[in-house]
């Protein structure tokens, strides 16, 4: 076969077989960058899974319930609740309640925190 | 006493106007044909909204060009340019001295600055979310590549030479600026009927395609929904151009320019620290580009290059390289609706074809028509980017190959 500027007055066979090998390459060039994103997000997964149970492992810690389960005592508008506090500053108590918020992916006043202690 | 019929005469002589008719049958008839052609991509661009952003560029700087006396923009210095046995052989330094604006301007396509920026800004406008999501999509956006080898070889038939019909089967990859960067490589007199001819046909997409798409899948697969992918974290979007640049450029370097910048262009959107780049380079340089390379690509539109049989023959070529990009990515498609359990809607494989977001946007449509609460649209992205991969994999062969 013929190569670069010599192929300027290709043939039809020889424009056959390029055409062929050029859809080929297409394939080869998108299979290979297939192959590495499919490894680059397995592992991206995998750390996403690392660091969910991570989290799910700091909620024991935190005991953060969903307001569904809350009590039904009646509060006041836009008021969440009592918080009991077990040898936590209250800034640390709003510092922990924004992260787990964070963590969870849910807006703060949708959860409803009973209480926070520190585990010794 | 001043002679005003002698002033009058000269200023005749001197005007388009007698260039035209006085010498009508040596070239007059062509630039009044191509004025003519000028006008009517102008109202295609203007009043159909054809691709309305180039498409009044390359209308207006083909009209620019025809008009006789101008000197905005002079063939031959170019034909000399090219003409290994003229002294002025790849000579910018002649162009620049005897050139007029349009030839200033057509220096930025002829070493591929433009068509490479303006990937940089469709690097900086594409989310590669749905295609980091499926993977599998960048086997659709190969398989649209059909068309690019299939109008390469149908031109090597009708008498084209290897470059010419490489830069006539890149047309099939739906993607301008790809387009552009190889025919001003391979074959610039052949430019501005390619981008004529591309930009069209991008812009017939939803014309063009649907009766293709529903002739190759049946009714019950165009009704099928797809599973929500899994959400991309933003460190794999960052790392994302990095590897492909990688990978893509070190298979086919001649990918290097087009990648490069594509993925450059990614970069600046997703890391989050060159948001003022993204923005520049999405919007102001985007938009001075684009001005600069519609008007240089019209102006290469002169009569004695565009008015030929070869134009009729790009144009039909371009249809054809379309219409089997299409049907090659919706046999992806099917094929891969097959494979995997009737999973995928085949119609996510006609967006294949690189031609952003035009060509997911119909096979979006499409899917609502068989099933109106079916929502192709992310799904269809992730083939219509790897597409843009895929055509600028495609360019780099041809370019290696004739270059």
């Amino acid at each position: 076969m013929m190569l670069a500027s010599s192929l300027d007055s290709i043939g039809i066979l020889d424009s056959l077989i390029v055409a062929l090998l050029g859809y080929c390459v297409v394939f080869f060039g998108l299979i290979l960058l297939m192959i590495v994103i499919t490894i680059m997000g397995k592992v991206f997964i995998a750390k996403d899974k690392k660091a969910a149970e991570k989290a799910a492992a700091a909620k024991t810690v935190v005991s953060a319930v969903p307001v569904a389960a809350a009590e039904p005592a009646a509060v006041a508008p836009g008021s969440a609740g009592k918080l009991k506090l077990y040898d936590v500053e209250p800034k640390t108590a709003a510092m922990l309640m924004a992260i787990v918020a964070d963590k969870m992916g849910k807006p703060l006043n949708e959860l409803r925190f009973i209480s926070i202690k520190e585990v010794k | 006493m001043i002679n005003v019929g002698e002033i009058l005469l000269n200023l005749w002589e001197g005007s388009g106007f007698n260039a035209i008719f006085a010498g009508f049958t040596s070239g007059g008839w062509q630039n009044l044909v191509m004025i003519i052609i000028a006008c009517v991509l102008l109202y295609l661009g203007i009043v159909k909204k054809f691709e309305p952003l180039l498409l009044v560029g390359i209308a207006f700087g083909c009209l620019l060009s025809n008009l006789p006396l101008g000197g905005l923009y002079h063939q031959e210095l170019w034909t000399a340019f090219m003409d290994e046995t003229s002294e002025f052989y790849h000579s910018y330094g002649q162009v620049m001295r005897e050139g007029g604006l349009l030839d200033i301007f057509y220096i930025g396509v002829k070493t591929s600055l433009y068509p490479c920026l303006i990937f940089m800004g469709v690097g900086a406008m594409t989310d590669f979310g749905p295609l980091l999501s499926n993977p599998k999509s960048l086997l659709l956006g190969a398989a649209a590549q059909l068309g690019v080898f299939v109008a390469f070889f149908g031109a090597v038939c009708m008498g084209f030479s290897g470059s010419e019909a490489a830069s006539i089967g890149i047309i099939g990859g739906a993607d301008g600026p790809t387009a552009i960067f190889l025919t001003s490589r391979l074959a610039p007199h052949l430019l501005g009927a390619i981008a004529v001819a591309a930009y069209s046909y991008m812009a017939l997409i939803p014309l063009i395609q649907p009766p293709i798409m529903n002739l190759l899948t049946n009714p019950e697969d165009r009704k099928i929904k797809m599973v929500q992918t899994r959400v991309v974290s933003k460190t794999e979007k960052i790392i994302f151009p990095i590897v492909v640049v990688i990978f893509v450029a070190l298979l086919l370097p001649d990918t290097a320019p087009l990648i490069g910048c594509l993925m450059l262009g990614n970069l600046f959107k997703e890391t989050g620290v060159t948001d003022r780049l993204s923005d520049t380079v999405q919007n102001a340089l985007m938009n001075i580009v684009t001005i600069l390379l519609s008007t240089a690509v019209g102006a290469t539109m002169v009569g004695s290059t565009f008015l030929t049989a070869n134009t009729l023959k790009i144009v039909v070529l371009g249809v054809v390289a379309f219409g089997i990009s299409t049907a090659g990515g919706l046999l992806g498609g099917n094929v891969m609706c097959k494979l995997t359990g009737k999973k995928v809607n085949p119609l996510i494989g006609s967006a294949g074809v690189s031609a952003v977001p035009m060509a997911a946007r119909v096979a979006n449509v499409q899917g609502q028509k068989a099933n109106p609460s079916n929502f192709l649209l992310m799904h269809a992205m992730g083939p219509n980017v790897a597409g843009v991969i895929g055509s600028a994999i495609a360019a780099g062969f041809l370019l290696s190959v004739f270059g």
